[in-house]
């Protein structure tokens, strides 16, 4: 028997560490630590009811678990072979305890294969790796296939790069293989910097090597002997896992000289990205990496052409590289039976907000959001209605409930306004404000500029500044003008991508929602009821029976009344906090 | 700009020295060594900075460029407790605003800045990939997640307790 | 050579691989209006960040509108250079980058003279649309001896971050902070004076706004000539003379002596001397100490310092003070012309007028910004009181004629006044790089060998290249010459030297490109280099058509030795025309 401790951020921050410790100790006591095994693995996906222990092989699956709960996972599941009926999933939707993990709607529309081993090995040990197939791709293409035969078939699979861009990725190997140099550069993009977008972290902190072994495939068939990840530092876990999973490739020969015997030589060395979100564009994680500010350069020339210390250099993210063992050993056209027309294989998803299943999800390219939504992601939270869905992060747009059954893929996504991006998914109901939603896009791209375009370094400062204004009410007609020109210009002008998508969330919104903007400029009132400017707290006197709570509370004094007299808020004090309204025991504190 | 004077004792000169060479003195390797200063040091003083420049053989200008446009990298030391709010989006549409206004308003500081006694200093950091837990606070290594603003005096009163 | 051809606006062009989209419409006649990029052809610089986006154009088939200063040409590509779309984007990121500019034209240093504002008429832009609630990024400003540093101005077309660091190698300056509150600056933000910066100005010469401008002195010699009890001298410098005309008009290299020498009387300053005459004192003194460096050499004393640095420029003098602190007992203890002159003219000539030091303002006109700094060293005073009181430029020099209402074309030449007006050819030269060299090849030779040159031209030690070598036969004893312009050039030259890779006897260092014809106080060329080519062609004029071309020749010279000084490197020479350097390197921070 195996018991699975997830092993990733989220459940580590909610004491996963602890409760693996906890387990192993009660196994010791029972001696029972040879009948079943506790593995502390890479992310489960599934977030929101973290900490998560799952027994194989009967794939219970046991949520919000805490440290003093496995004394009765020990007892219970283990030793009288009774789960522990308290910790299983319940549908939301069914209301039933859910015993096999596979029946969960939130797995069964999923199809792992950048995940595959996430959540189902050690990251730290290379031999839980190997025995799911791990290593066997590079040993094909080192012993079977010459470069170009292997850039075929990543060409074939369909395969484009998941950090953002969707740019095949066998062509760019190619246009890499075809440059002439004495040394070439295989980099693994790694700084991962989508506010809301954590797979790239989740792989590397659960399946290392699958990142060593596509890198190791990519510099055999560029001609690359040098690989370097880039990675932030705000990224510890997934840093030191990478670094065992190096150490322990180099000790098994599979990186370093002469490779398996074959005479190929590559190896990986680790680079720090320092929260710079634009270094996520090639050319300035490229500059970072020289020890210079990650500004980017016009392309061309491109990295294949002129990378990393001037030398051709093949750039790709993560996720990108955990596909391509798969790709190697089931062969290109398993992969590209996956997916739609132009867009093949899988793309994984960070689904969060205000959703009910938060997590880590991958499912194939063609599903609907309203599969994604609804059915993985178990639904609106606390029944809300629901209200657009933000894809891509700050370079992607907000979708509404007519795009809910569009199929899932690169040019789908565009076509609607968004894009696919690294896959952040962020939810929204009926309390979010699309105005407010653009504006906290806006403030990240103007704290990420870099600075050296101009429409990008100011463009973005103002498109912020008329959001702002809209948001306090004192926007007009001709700003919402103004803001689709500017946009407009900044996405035709802006030096590299960070800018040339920065203005999505606004032109999406600006699509979307229009009416909700006409609110604010017009009617000066925030449908969301969000724009603290645009509120005003009254007190209904029909309800307020006058129990002086809301005066109590208020940090202001805004309040006044007496004693089991309807009370009145001066609107010249009030702030706006809410905290009468949070207090007030009658609903008798109304937001006009 | 950092406005503390600090002078460097021989031995933290030593020091900065040791982790140049560490990286051969090349000028690409910048990044790493501030990383490592920053790691030793806590912050990164100008009179660091210096130092590093002269050792790489590169301008202090394009040290400081470098320092001053990756958001990592600070001039200012940390409070004994640095808080940081998640502000990924996650944690936007779930509040994180509120809980990071309730921070300021507490601590009366601002975000980038340091309380006077040097005990909290607060900031802000892009996703840290726990969303299920959103909105997220961490203080130090610890991860408090789904922190309300009502929960953020009872956050700051276990810190203020140890003093 | 490869070449592509492309359709530009309808019209077919053919041009090399790897020409940009800019040029190949250059070529076609087509202007498309360029900001932040810069060539300097002739110094093998480019500056193309590519950062304003105010040369994009279309290019059909790309999704966006892509910069022309830096995409390159692709057979068959088919560009369009002002459409509707181009336009509207053009004035748009023209309106976001005045949105973040000051709007104080009418004082600023560079009104009239600025790119930005030039862009703006060329663009018409008549208003900024939400200017009133448009925050603008804000910076200290920045006085330093020589530069201010107005950064509120900087749209960070990144030119100065380029000429520091690429071309001179200061460092000073770089790319601060991020997003809109990135901007050019020293390191922590602090002022030049504390920075490694040279005050070679040639960021200033390259600045497309107000964002670095020269110290203004204007207004204090205005002062001094008005104020009754000062005598007030002014001397020019070599370089000014074939540059000056520039503002008024006038073709580059067009010589302007004695108009210039005839608008500074009109001015009203008491005597018009020229710096020219100090620069053959210069040769006297410097060398005099090459051939005793030499001499000394040649007998054997292993404690002589070769090869000699010429030291006649303050952004050079700066620059090995802050980066050759190990080899600061190499260069020339000679002082610069401006300085010396400053010293006679503060004493010899003092005495000569029966006036106290006090009473004379000595006033520079120089192409040069580091001067300003220069005077005021300490060690360049007597009692608190400088031997040169004010320095202004060629550009400030233009600007005081015109505002004195002097119609500069219209005026009779004139001559300088006596005796520290007269100079030699070999003094003119100094204007141009390698030209203090062979001034002095002129003056060592006929001293050391006895004889008389028959070949006054060393066109062997002149031209534009960044580091030259030539080698002149002193008699049957060959002496190596090293030429460096540019601080980077320089740099490169004296790393040669500290290794012992290379072996000179003698090396001529100018800190800007082309010498102080292309200097930081000079009209501003906008990146057209073969302005700087015309002026030098305008000196080698000048020194050609003069009487006596060698510096021991000058009449008045003699007279001064004879008179005053004794003989070149006497104890009252030393006093009076030598100085020493100081190491300037900032101590790593121990304590």
């Amino acid at each position: 028997m195996h018991l699975l401790v997830c092993g990733g951020t989220g459940c580590r921050a909610s004491a996963s560490d602890s409760i693996a410790e906890k387990l192993k100790a009660e196994l010791a006591a029972n001696n029972l630590q040879d009948e079943a095994q506790v593995i502390q693995t890479g992310c489960f996906g599934f977030c929101e009811k973290g900490p998560i222990v799952k027994v194989l092989p009967d794939n219970t699956f046991y949520t919000q678990v805490k440290p003093e709960d496995a004394p009765e996972i020990v007892k219970e599941h283990i030793i009288k072979g009774r789960k522990v009926e308290r910790l299983l999933y319940v549908d939301p939707a069914k209301k039933q305890k859910v015993e096999d993990s596979k029946h969960m709607g939130f797995y069964r529309k999923q199809m792992r294969i950048a995940l595959r081993n996430c959540g189902f090995i050690n990251p730290e040990n290379i031999d839980e790796y190997i025995a799911r197939d791990g290593y066997q791709a590079l040993g094909k293409v080192l012993t079977e296939l010459d470069p170009q035969q292997t850039i075929d078939i990543i060409k074939k699979s369909g395969l484009r790069g998941r950090g953002g861009g969707g740019f095949p990725t066998g062509i760019k190997w190619e246009i890499a293989s075809k440059n002439k140099a004495d040394q070439k550069y295989v980099v693994c993009n790694a700084d991962e910097g989508d506010p809301g977008a954590f797979m790239d972290r989740s792989i590397l902190e659960g399946d290392p090597h699958s990142v060593i072994e596509a890198m190791a495939i990519c510099g055999y068939c560029i001609g690359a002997s040098k690989g370097l990840v880039y990675i932030r530092a705000e990224y510890p876990l997934a840093i030191q896992r990478l670094r065992i999973a190096i150490n322990q490739a180099r000790e098994y020969g599979l990186l370093g000289n002469d490779i398996m015997g074959t005479g190929f030589n590559f190896d990986i060395n680790l680079r720090y990205g320092a929260g710079a979100f634009v270094c996520g564009e090639e050319t300035a994680l490229i500059h970072s990496m020289e020890g210079l500010r990650g500004e980017p350069t016009n392309k061309p020339p491109f990295p294949a052409e002129r990378g990393y210390m001037g030398k051709p250099t093949n750039v790709n993210n993560v996720e990108t590289f955990a596909n391509v063992p798969p790709i190697i050993l089931k062969g290109a056209d398993w992969y590209s039976s996956i997916g739609t027309e132009k867009s093949k294989g899988t793309k994984v998803f960070a689904l969060a907000g205000k959703i009910n299943n938060v997590g880590l999800i991958e499912v194939p390219m063609g599903i609907t959001l309203r599969e994604v939504i609804f059915e993985i992601g178990g639904g609106i939270k606390n029944g809300k209605k629901f209200k657009a869905v933000q894809t891509g992060g700050p370079s992607g747009g907000c979708l509404t409930e007519k795009h809910l059954d569009i199929p899932i893929d690169f040019d789908n996504l565009i076509a609607a306004g968004s894009m696919m991006g690294s896959g952040g998914m962020i939810v929204m109901d009926e309390d979010d404000c699309m105005v407010s939603v653009a504006k906290f896009y806006l403030d990240f791209t103007v704290e990420e500029s870099c600075g050296k375009c101009s429409p990008c370094r100011i463009g973005n400062k103002r498109l912020y500044e008329l959001l702002d204004r809209i948001t306090k009410g004192e926007g007009t007609l001709e700003d919402l003008d103004r803001l689709r020109n500017l946009s407009h210009v900044i996405k035709d002008t802006a030096l590299c991508g960070l800018g040339q998508t920065s203005p999505n969330p606004v032109l999406s919104t600006l699509d979307n929602f229009y009416d909700e903007y006409v609110a604010h400029v017009v009617d000066k009132k925030c449908p969301a009821g969000q724009c603290k400017s645009l509120l005003r707290y009254v007190i209904d006197p029909e309800a307020c029976v006058g129990c002086t709570a809301c005066a109590r509370n208020c940090p202001v004094n805004a309040i006044s009344g007496e004693r089991k007299k309807p009370h009145e808020i001066n609107p010249d004090i009030c702030i706006k906090c809410g905290a009468c309204y949070e207090k007030c025991k009658f609903d008798a504190i109304r937001i006009i | 700009m950092s406005h503390i004077k600090l002078e460097l004792k021989p031995e933290q000169v030593a020091k900065i020295k040791e982790i140049c060479k560490s990286f051969n003195n090349d000028p690409g390797e910048l990044i790493n060594v501030l990383h490592r200063t920053q790691e030793t040091f806590g912050y990164l003083p100008a009179e660091v900075q210096e130092v590093v420049a002269a050792e790489l053989n590169i301008p202090v200008a394009k040290v400081y460029g470098v320092v001053t446009f990756y958001s990592f990298f600070t001039m200012l030391p940390k409070g004994k407790h640095p808080i940081s709010i998640c502000t990924g989006t996650a944690c936007y549409v779930r509040g994180a605003e509120k809980v990071l206004d309730e921070f300021k308003r507490i601590l009366n500081v601002k975000v980038g800045e340091t309380t006077p006694d040097g005990n909290f200093s607060l900031n802000c950091l892009r996703c840290v990939g726990a969303c299920g837990l959103a909105p997220v606070v961490l203080i130090g290594e610890k991860v408090y997640g789904r922190v309300s603003p009502d929960g953020v005096k009872d956050i700051l009163k276990e810190y203020q307790e140890q003093q | 050579m490869e070449t592509v051809k492309l359709t530009i606006d309808n019209k077919q062009v053919e041009v090399p691989k790897g020409t940009t989209i800019y040029k190949a419409a250059k070529k076609l006649g087509i202007d498309i209006p360029v900001l932040c990029y810069m060539e300097l052809h002739d110094l093998g610089v480019e500056n193309k960040p590519a950062g304003c986006r105010i040369c994009v154009v279309e290019v059909e088939g790309r999704r966006n509108l892509a910069p022309s200063c830096s995409t390159a040409c692709i057979e068959g590509m088919v560009v369009k250079t002002h459409t509707t779309r181009v336009i509207n984007a053009r004035r748009t990121v023209m309106e976001l980058i005045l949105s973040d500019h000051p709007k104080d034209c009418l004082t600023c240093p560079k009104s009239g003279r600025c790119e930005l504002q030039d862009m703006a008429i060329k663009l018409g832009i008549r208003e900024i649309p939400g200017q009133e609630y448009a925050e603008m990024s804000t910076y200290r400003k920045d006085f330093s001896p020589s530069i201010i540093r107005d950064v509120d101005k900087c749209i960070m077309c990144r030119r100065c971050e380029t000429m520091c660091n690429e071309v001179q190698t200061v460092g000073a300056l770089s790319a601060v902070n991020r997003g809109f509150m990135a901007v050019v600056a020293p390191a922590f933000e602090q002022d030049l004076e504390k920075s490694p910066c040279t005050y070679c100005g040639q960021c200033v010469a390259v600045c497309p706004t107000g964002a670095l401008t020269e110290v203004d002195h204007t207004a204090k010699v205005i002062r001094a000539i008005a104020d009754p009890n000062k005598t007030v001298l002014v001397q020019t410098a070599p370089a000014v003379r074939a540059a000056l005309g520039e503002e008024f008009g006038l073709k580059p290299g067009t010589l302007v002596t004695g108009k210039m020498v005839a608008a500074l009387r009109q001015i009203g300053f008491d005597y018009i001397f020229d710096t020219d005459f100090a620069a053959d004192l210069t040769i006297m003194e410097e060398g005099t100490e090459l051939l005793d460096r030499l001499t000394r050499f040649l007998d054997g004393d292993k404690s002589v310092k070769l090869p000699i640095l010429t030291s006649c420029c303050p952004a050079w003098v700066n620059f090995f003070e802050h980066n050759f602190t190990d080899m600061l007992d190499v260069p020339s203890s000679a002082k610069s012309p401006q300085q010396m002159f400053g010293a006679i003219a503060k004493s010899y000539f003092a005495e000569k007028l029966g006036k106290k030091r006090e009473e004379l303002v000595v006033v520079s006109v120089m192409p040069c910004l580091a001067k300003k700094y220069e005077c005021q060293r300490d060690e360049f005073k007597v009692d608190g009181n400088p031997d040169v009181d004010f320095s202004i430029t060629t550009r400030e020099l233009a600007h005081l004629i015109k505002e004195f209402n002097i119609n500069f074309e219209e005026l009779p030449d004139e001559d300088f006044d006596r005796p520290l007006g007269e100079s030699t050819g070999a003094a003119v030269i100094f204007g141009a790089t390698g030209g203090v060299i062979e001034a002095a090849v002129r003056t060592a030779y006929e001293i050391y060998t006895g004889k008389s040159l028959s070949k006054i031209d060393f066109t062997e030690l002149r031209g534009m290249e960044g580091i030259r070598s030539a080698t002149i036969d002193f008699n049957g004893l060959p002496i190596n010459i090293g030429i460096a312009h540019g601080l980077g050039n320089a740099r490169k030259l004296l790393e040669e030297v500290r290794s012992g890779k290379a072996n000179f006897h003698a090396i001529e260092v100018m800190a800007c490109p082309g010498g102080c014809i292309g200097g930081g106080g000079q009209p501003l060329h906008h990146g057209d280099s073969s302005i700087i080519k015309a002026r030098m062609e305008a000196i080698y004029r000048e020194d050609a058509g003069k009487p006596i071309r060698k510096s021991h020749e000058n009449p008045y010279i003699i007279k001064l030795y004879e008179e005053f000084l004794g003989k070149p490197m006497s104890e009252k020479a030393h006093h009076l025309l030598h100085t020493h350097y100081f190491n300037k390197k900032k101590d790593v921070y121990i304590k």
